[in-house]
């Protein structure tokens, strides 16, 4: 993939730039030439599958693995050469946190505080605060073994945050955690970010999530970043030719109506709308199970598709323009992937 | 899936980078104490020491092992005390020199008690492997491994912190279970010691010190090589049973397969006789013994086979401490290689693993 994926970011400095970065294990290589950049105060999603080399890379980026070539600058350090300096400023907080189960959540917090240089008196006054903050100070005092797994996860934040870093890097934060554990733990991610100007990377592969918060999101397969910028960018760079998808539903749909549409100026195409396991079912009106069609458009139809329909007595009962979420775009990447 | 050479490059790094830092901190010096950010590593090496201590103190098998090697300690003074009260030093050539340390080393015949050496011995490796048996593959399964390398801490200093952390303790305890035999043996028997006896004593605890790290350190080493606790628990296990019990069996079949007849001369006897030392040496545990009845018996004058020649003309009297230490010196300095090299490997491999969170 030849594309230039730096996104212009001049305006604002790079915290993390990542050049050629490449992890071979033997023959298998786990992340290949990796570029990218991330300004200040962003939050960034690197989405893939499974076994993408999103750990990988967050690894590299901490100096906890040793990349094989190529080269990482977190904060203007390089992790290779200045682990300390790098860990000083980012919080990682891996896919599986773990804490000392049979110490409290205040002692694994001051611990971790200890540790970067705070003494005990700071540490437990910034350990009570972001405790406060992440709303576990009633469980304080409590065991971690006790601790449930979004509590844990709010725990976490808690612990990457004690260090005041500059770049917090997420290692899919929210796995294994209830809707509403999510929504909260994202929302306090966001308003940290907002707050005190963090920078935020956060791996996932959970779209609609990352979807919610992120500025900008990479799209990670097989070690190779094959697509990164904000929502709208990745959608448009989908949709190359400008089409324009219109759905459409109605009953009593009579005879002849698809090709009557098929006639009207612009129209490419007409689809079945195929709908997902799962999604949403349009309820039968009068016993009668709605068709629904996706309507393929060189330009904006959809007040001429309207009327038609209406014309054709069929009863429009859904109409609307289709927008590419993350999961189009990502799916559409991935098939793109697997062609070729 | 681990490339060999490129973590070892990043380990001679991480050593030139902190002789930097150091060079740094010294050419800093005159500077006020810097903001918190700027302290230097000792400092979180200490921090972690210190939790490991604690974490170590309030476990239970910690708990579990002192009691059972107070419960030991106790039953040896009392076996020895009885041994001395029921005459049995009549028996021994030694007289009623070194008195203070036959209570280290008297068994009584009507008890079955061993001596509190032989409790070291054998006890000993079960407070090492105990406390360093699940120290990294304990912390790597409950992912807390990556949370605390992230953090701005060397990566050797996590395998100091959990080996420096586990030898303290060890010191403290066997230090301490000494001083109390010494403690009761002169509040039962009533003499006190000759600061040679002291010295001797407090040597001998030392080595026990050494030899403890050993086990240690060979536990620390399967626990990175090991992913599950319980295996690096049986594995050292087993080695320390293979040591203690085993290996005196195989050395005894060899022993009677490789014998030279009775009428054999005098060099194929020593040859013979020196080869079953030589493979009855490559066990710690001989190490140790040889090591210990050494420096608490003075009566002896050699550890391998004496000939009636060379005993021509030498003045029956104890060793004087300095040669003592001479006769014990290789064993000593065995124990201390054995150690190294154990913990040697493990600091190898840590340094080569890859950090994961449960992988």
């Amino acid at each position: 993939m030849t594309r230039s994926l730096q996104i212009e970011t001049a305006d604002q400095t790079a915290i993390i730039e990542l050049e050629g970065l490449t992890k071979r294990y033997g023959d298998m290589t786990a992340v290949d030439h990796l570029d990218l950049r991330i300004a200040k105060g962003e939050i960034f999603g690197l989405l893939g599958p499974n076994g993408a080399g999103k750990t990988t890379t967050i690894l590299m980026m901490l100096g906890l693995t040793e990349p094989s070539s190529g080269q990482a600058k977190i904060c203007g350090h390089d992790p290779v050469w200045e682990a300390l300096s790098v860990k000083r400023k980012v919080g990682y907080l891996p896919d599986d946190v773990g804490f000392y189960d049979d110490r409290s959540a205040i002692d694994n917090l001051v611990y971790t505080a200890r540790l970067n240089g705070l003494n005990k008196t700071e540490a437990r006054e910034r350990a009570y605060s972001l405790l406060e903050k992440t709303g576990l100070t009633d469980s304080a005092g409590k065991k971690v073994g006790t601790f449930s797994r979004g509590m844990r996860q709010r725990l976490g934040l808690a612990d990457v945050l004690i260090k005041q870093p500059e770049v917090i890097i997420l290692d899919e934060p929210t796995l294994g955690i209830d809707p509403e554990g999510v929504r909260e733990l994202l929302g306090l991610i966001s308003s940290l970010s907002r707050d005190e100007g963090l920078t935020v990377l956060l791996s996932s592969h959970h779209l609609h999530q990352v979807q919610q918060i992120c500025d900008r999101v990479g799209i990670f397969v097989k070690g190779k970043l094959i697509a990164a910028g904000d929502i709208r960018t990745l959608s448009n760079e989908l949709n190359q030719d400008g089409s324009v998808f219109i759905e459409i539903g109605a009953v009593s749909w009579p005879q002849g109506l698809t090709e009557q549409l098929q006639a009207l100026d612009g129209v490419k195409e007409i689809l079945p709308l195929e709908s997902e396991p799962g999604s949403f079912e349009y309820p039968a009106v009068d016993g009668e199970q709605p068709r629904l069609f996706t309507i393929v458009c060189s330009y904006d139809l959809t007040p001429l598709i309207a009327e038609t329909v209406i014309q054709s007595q069929a009863e429009l009962i859904y109409l609307r323009r289709k927008e590419f979420g993350l999961d189009d775009i990502y799916h559409r990447f991935f098939e793109g992937r697997t062609d070729q | 899936m681990k490339s060999m050479e490129a973590p070892l490059q990043q380990h001679i790094r991480n050593v030139i980078n902190r002789f930097k830092e150091s060079i740094r901190k010294i050419l800093q010096k005159d500077k006020p104490a810097g903001t918190p950010r700027e302290r230097s590593s000792v400092s979180s090496l200490r921090i972690m020491i210190g939790k490991e201590i604690g974490d170590h103190i309030y476990s239970w098998r910690f708990v579990i092992l002192i009691g059972i090697i107070l419960l030991a300690c106790i039953g040896s003074i009392y076996g020895a005390v009885s041994a001395i009260r029921g005459g049995s030093l009549d028996n021994n050539t030694g007289g009623d020199e070194f008195l203070f340390l036959r209570m280290f080393t008297l068994t009584s015949t009507s008890l079955s008690i061993p001596s509190f050496t032989t409790f070291l011995s054998w006890m000993g490796p079960l407070i090492g492997i105990a406390l360093g048996f699940d120290a990294v593959n304990s912390e790597r399964n409950k992912g807390t491994l990556g949370r605390l390398l992230s953090q701005p801490i060397y990566r050797d200093d996590f395998i100091i912190a959990k080996f420096m952390a586990a030898l303290f303790l060890i010191f403290v305890v066997v230090f301490s279970l000494g001083f109390l035999v010494m403690g009761l043996s002169l509040f039962t028997i009533g003499y006190p010691p000759t600061p040679e006896e002291f010295i001797r004593i407090v040597m001998f605890l030392f080595i026990a010190v050494i030899y403890i790290g050993f086990w240690l350190n060979l536990s620390i080493l399967f626990s990175i090589r090991f992913r599950q606790a319980a295996t690096s628990a049986l594995s050292s296990i087993a080695v320390w049973l293979f040591f203690t019990i085993f290996y005196s069996m195989i050395i005894g079949l060899v022993n009677s397969a490789t014998a030279v007849p009775q009428t054999a001369d005098v060099s194929a006897q020593l040859r013979q006789m020196n080869l079953v030392l030589m493979l009855n040496r490559l066990s710690p545990t001989e190490l140790f013994s040889e090591t210990i009845t050494t420096l608490l018996t003075p009566g002896i004058r050699s550890l391998g086979p004496l000939t009636m020649d060379q005993l021509v003309g030498a003045i029956s009297s104890p060793l004087s401490l300095g040669q003592s230490l001479l006769l014990v010196w290789p064993q000593l300095t065995c124990l201390i290689a054995a150690t190294m090299v154990c913990f040697g490997i493990s600091y190898a491999l840590f340094m080569r693993q890859e950090v994961r969170s449960r992988a």
